[in-house]
Parts: structure tokens; C-alpha cells; sequence
């Protein structure tokens, strides 16, 4: 049975098309992909991403417990994100996430919905010889996102923070909208923007006044079909598609987020070590499509008669008109310029690897 | 349940075709294809070129899935919508009018007589 989130009401209100997603009856659009990617290209778009999974980690250990299961370190100071993986020894995926260091021995992780009950087994597996408590909070929390160039404006009408000081990847605790919120500069999107966790029984008021907030700024209600589209045009990875527990971090070209250069332990760290001193086989590339048409998840690519890789996500790129793709290729096909052909219901589409992200305006500071 | 307008034609890969006169029909998506592929976000054709019954006359990318369409009989494409270049999502607002996808032109009618009425794609598609 799926779950609904506290804002169910509003997207079917709204006349929202729900679909079943990781576990959740979420909403998929309003009216189109292409209009509602475009507000967030061009103003200012409202999310429910309560599906998310939150967990809290708290206690004198908490830094040294989590710089062991992420590739990540968690030296970053209180106030501060940070984005990482979590591996399994082989140096596959369990997950991506973001991490939000509350204070000293607090943090706040946000893992993907589809991998909340996964995650939350593997983090207590491994907690034996640390001091912290761990907290699931994922049922509680609601999370609505503002992203667009205009977010900083309709949020900063919500709260007494000084939101202009705020930086890229840093958060506050705070009252937004009357309530009592974590206030996050983060998004997924490639374009400036919030993410204020509230407790689920204030889903709906925040939800009312950010779209009050932003009425002036025409604001639009986005769903998951258009964060797709936008987070693929900026060249974001998708877990599940991009990435998974066959897949390293440096394959996926996510050595920035593993600590190698520190001399701190952590789980998949042999591995991890070996394959950026050998260098992968594969590694993930941004394709343009240079036809008509996009190859999509699972498509093959060729040069000739040979398979030389995979299509991880393919879309097309609303703000750019043509099609895009993550794909794996094989070491030696990966570099800039490199034409391929991808295999799409028995013909040919010509595609070349460029350089992510495939959108370079956004306003993501 | 879905709009199927009487005097239409229908084929089994749920297009539908229109009669114009002078050896022309016109064709499009019907509204319960549209609606079982979601939104279009691009259309491909291949261009104005002769077709035997039964090939590619196109393609429609949707978000999610994508799917061509067919040619009802062997015909010459004469006219494509152009408009759906911009806009592919008319197909979806608009299947039966603003929505076409091209004209088609065949000096043999028989093709077109033996294609299904509104009634019959009706039951066709079971509902």
C-alpha cells in the first residue's frame, strides 16, 4: 500500500496526475512537464518532495560514525551540507544523499525514498563501537521545495532570516511561515532554491503560504516528471539509474565526494583507492543527441558493431530542445566529442559526449 | 471514457483517418492513445516520402514511453503538421484537430473503406 504525504490533498485538489513512486502516491504534473520545468528554468516552482527519508544521528560519536559508512567527510562546520555516497565494502552504491551538520555531534541525513527501508538496515548495522543515537524520522517529516532564479524572494517574505547571507549548501534552523522548520539552500534542480523540512502536521500551511508568497511571482506547483527533466538537464545522477550497488562512486564520477586524500577509514575506501589509481573501465558520460529522438534507460551504444556502453537516463531537454543521456561507456570511449550511436527500436540515433552539465545558466550560486 | 468521433476511420494501432476529398486523408493519434502514452514531448517525421501499408510513417517520444505510427495503406505523405514541432503536446490537448500528424494522399480508396468505424474501434479498445 502506498503511502500519501500530508500534502496529498493539495496535489489532487490541484488536479494533479498521482502515480505510485518508491513507495508513495506522489504527484507526477499538474499540467505539463515542459511548463512546469520551464517555471523553475525561468521563475519560481513549489515541490513536494515529502517522500524523502530522514534520519538524525546524534551524539558524541556522530562525526566519527558517519565519516566511516560515507565516502564523504563529515568535517564540514555546524551550519554546513554536504553532499555524498554511502558504499558497501566492493565500492557499489547503497545510496546518494545529502548530509546537514545541525551542530557539533548532530546531523540530519536525506536519503531517497526508494531506499529509506535499505538504508536505515544497513546505517544500524553498523553503529557497534559508536555513541549516537539514530532516529528514522522519514513518516514525520515533510519536505517542500522552492527552486527557481525568484525563490529567494518568496522565501525570504516567509521568515526572519536573512536568506541573502545564506549560501549555496549551508541551512538554518528557524521559523518559516509560523513554523518551526529547517531551512536548507539545496535543491536538484541546477537552479537557486530552498528546501524547508517541517513536522508533517505543518505541511499544508507552509505549502499555502509559499503559494500565497509566490502568487506575484507566478509561481507553479512542479512535479516529479519535470525534477527528472531538470536535474538531467544540469547532470545530476538518479539512484537506481544512473547508479546502484554496481556501480563505484569513481565510475560514476564522484571521486569529489570520497575522501582519499584524508587518511580516515571508511567502508568500500581498498576499492575505492585501487580503482583511481588503475582507473575504471566505464565511466558515466553526458551524451547529446545529435538526431531526432532520445534513447532512453537501458538503450545500447555503438561504434560500429561494437557495444561500447549503456544509456542511464535519457530525456528531452526542455530548456534546450534537443535530447540528452547519462550513459556508461567504456574507458577510451569517454572522452569530450566522442560520436556514438545509440540503438533505439532498431535504428541508429548518432550522439556525441559533451561536457555536464548539458544546461549551463542556471542560477545555482 | 474516450472521445471516438463518428465519421472517422480507425486503425488497429490507434490512429485515426479522415477523408478531405481529392484523394487526401488526414491522420492522427486517437484520444485513447493519447492518453495511454502521456504527454508527447516530441514528434519525428521521417518527411514527405511514398509508403507501403504498414510502415513507419513516425514517431512519438513521450515522457515516459514511445511509440510509432503507421502507415493505414500504401499512400504518399503530402503534408505534416508542422505546428508539432513547438507544441507536440497538441496531440494530446487536441487529438482530432490541431493535434494531426500529416496528410496522406492515395488514388485507391479501398484502403480506407476497410478500416474500422467509430463502432468498431470502440469495441476495439473495450470500452
Amino acid at each position: 500500500m502506498d503511502k500519501k504525504t500530508a500534502l496529498h490533498d493539495k496535489h489532487v485538489n490541484l488536479g494533479a496526475r498521482m502515480e505510485s513512486f518508491a513507495g508513495h502516491i506522489m504527484p507526477i504534473k499538474y499540467t505539463t512537464v515542459k511548463e512546469e520545468h520551464n517555471a523553475v528554468r525561468n521563475g519560481v516552482g513549489i515541490f513536494d518532495l515529502s517522500h524523502m527519508g530522514e534520519f538524525r544521528v546524534k551524539g558524541k560519536d556522530a562525526s566519527r560514525f558517519l565519516d566511516y559508512i560515507l565516502t564523504n567527510d563529515s568535517d564540514v562546520e555546524p551550519g554546513k551540507a554536504y553532499y555524498s555516497t554511502m558504499c558497501y565494502p566492493d565500492g557499489g552504491i547503497v545510496d546518494d544523499l545529502i548530509v546537514y551538520r545541525l551542530s557539533e555531534d548532530e546531523y540530519l541525513i536525506i536519503v531517497n525514498a526508494s531506499n529509506i527501508e535499505k538504508d536505515w538496515a544497513w546505517v544500524n548495522n553498523h553503529t557497534a563501537g559508536y555513541s549516537i543515537d539514530l532516529t528514522n524520522e522519514s513518516d514525520e517529516t515533510a519536505l517542500v521545495a522552492i527552486q527557481g532564479p525568484d525563490a529567494e524572494k518568496v522565501a525570504q517574505k516567509l521568515t526572519d532570516e536573512n536568506l541573502k547571507k545564506m549560501d549555496y549548501y549551508t541551512h538554518t534552523s528557524g521559523v518559516f511561515a509560523g513554523k518551526k522548520a529547517l531551512i536548507a539552500r539545496t535543491g536538484y534542480t541546477g537552479e537557486d532554491g530552498f528546501e524547508i523540512y517541517i513536522v508533517s502536521e505543518d505541511a499544508e500551511a507552509v505549502w499555502d503560504a509559499v503559494m500565497e508568497a509566490g502568487a506575484k511571482f507566478d509561481i507553479k506547483p512542479v512535479g516529479l516528471g519535470a525534477r527528472d527533466t531538470l536535474r538531467l538537464e544540469v547532470g545530476y545522477l538518479l539512484y537506481g539509474n544512473d547508479m546502484d550497488h554496481t556501480t563505484t562512486p569513481i565510475e560514476a564520477k564522484l571521486g569529489w565526494v570520497v575522501k582519499l586524500k584524508t587518511d580516515k577509514d571508511f567502508i568500500g575506501r581498498e576499492v575505492m583507492a585501487r580503482q583511481k589509481q588503475e582507473k575504471p573501465a566505464r565511466y558515466i558520460v553526458g551524451l547529446e543527441v545529435l538526431g531526432k529522438g532520445f534513447p532512453r534507460h537501458g538503450a545500447e551504444l555503438f561504434e560500429g558493431d561494437r557495444k561500447v556502453g549503456v544509456v542511464t537516463s535519457g530525456s528531452l531537454a526542455p530548456a534546450l530542445g534537443h535530447g540528452v543521456c547519462l550513459a556508461f561507456v567504456e574507458k577510451g570511449f569517454h572522452k569530450t566529442g566522442t560520436e556514438l550511436e545509440a540503438e533505439v527500436r532498431g535504428k541508429r540515433i548518432p550522439v556525441k559526449t559533451v561536457k555536464l552539465p548539458f544546461y549551463k545558466d542556471g542560477s545555482r550560486k | 471514457m474516450s472521445d471516438i468521433p463518428e465519421g472517422f476511420r480507425y486503425t488497429d494501432s490507434h490512429e485515426w483517418v479522415k477523408d478531405l476529398g481529392n484523394s487526401e486523408y488526414m491522420m492522427g493519434l486517437t484520444a485513447y492513445a493519447q492518453e495511454q502514452m502521456g504527454e508527447i514531448v516530441m514528434v519525428e517525421f521521417p518527411g514527405m516520402l511514398d509508403f507501403n501499408s504498414g510502415e513507419i510513417l513516425g514517431s512519438l517520444e513521450a515522457v515516459k514511453t514511445a511509440e510509432d505510427f503507421y502507415a493505414p495503406f500504401d499512400c504518399k505523405v503530402v503534408r505534416i503538421n508542422e505546428g508539432l514541432e513547438d507544441e507536440p503536446a497538441l496531440i494530446n490537448e487536441n487529438p482530432y484537430d490541431k493535434g494531426w500528424l500529416v496528410v496522406v494522399k492515395t488514388d485507391d480508396p479501398s484502403g480506407f473503406n476497410s478500416l474500422k468505424s467509430a463502432e468498431e474501434y470502440t469495441e476495439f479498445i473495450g470500452e
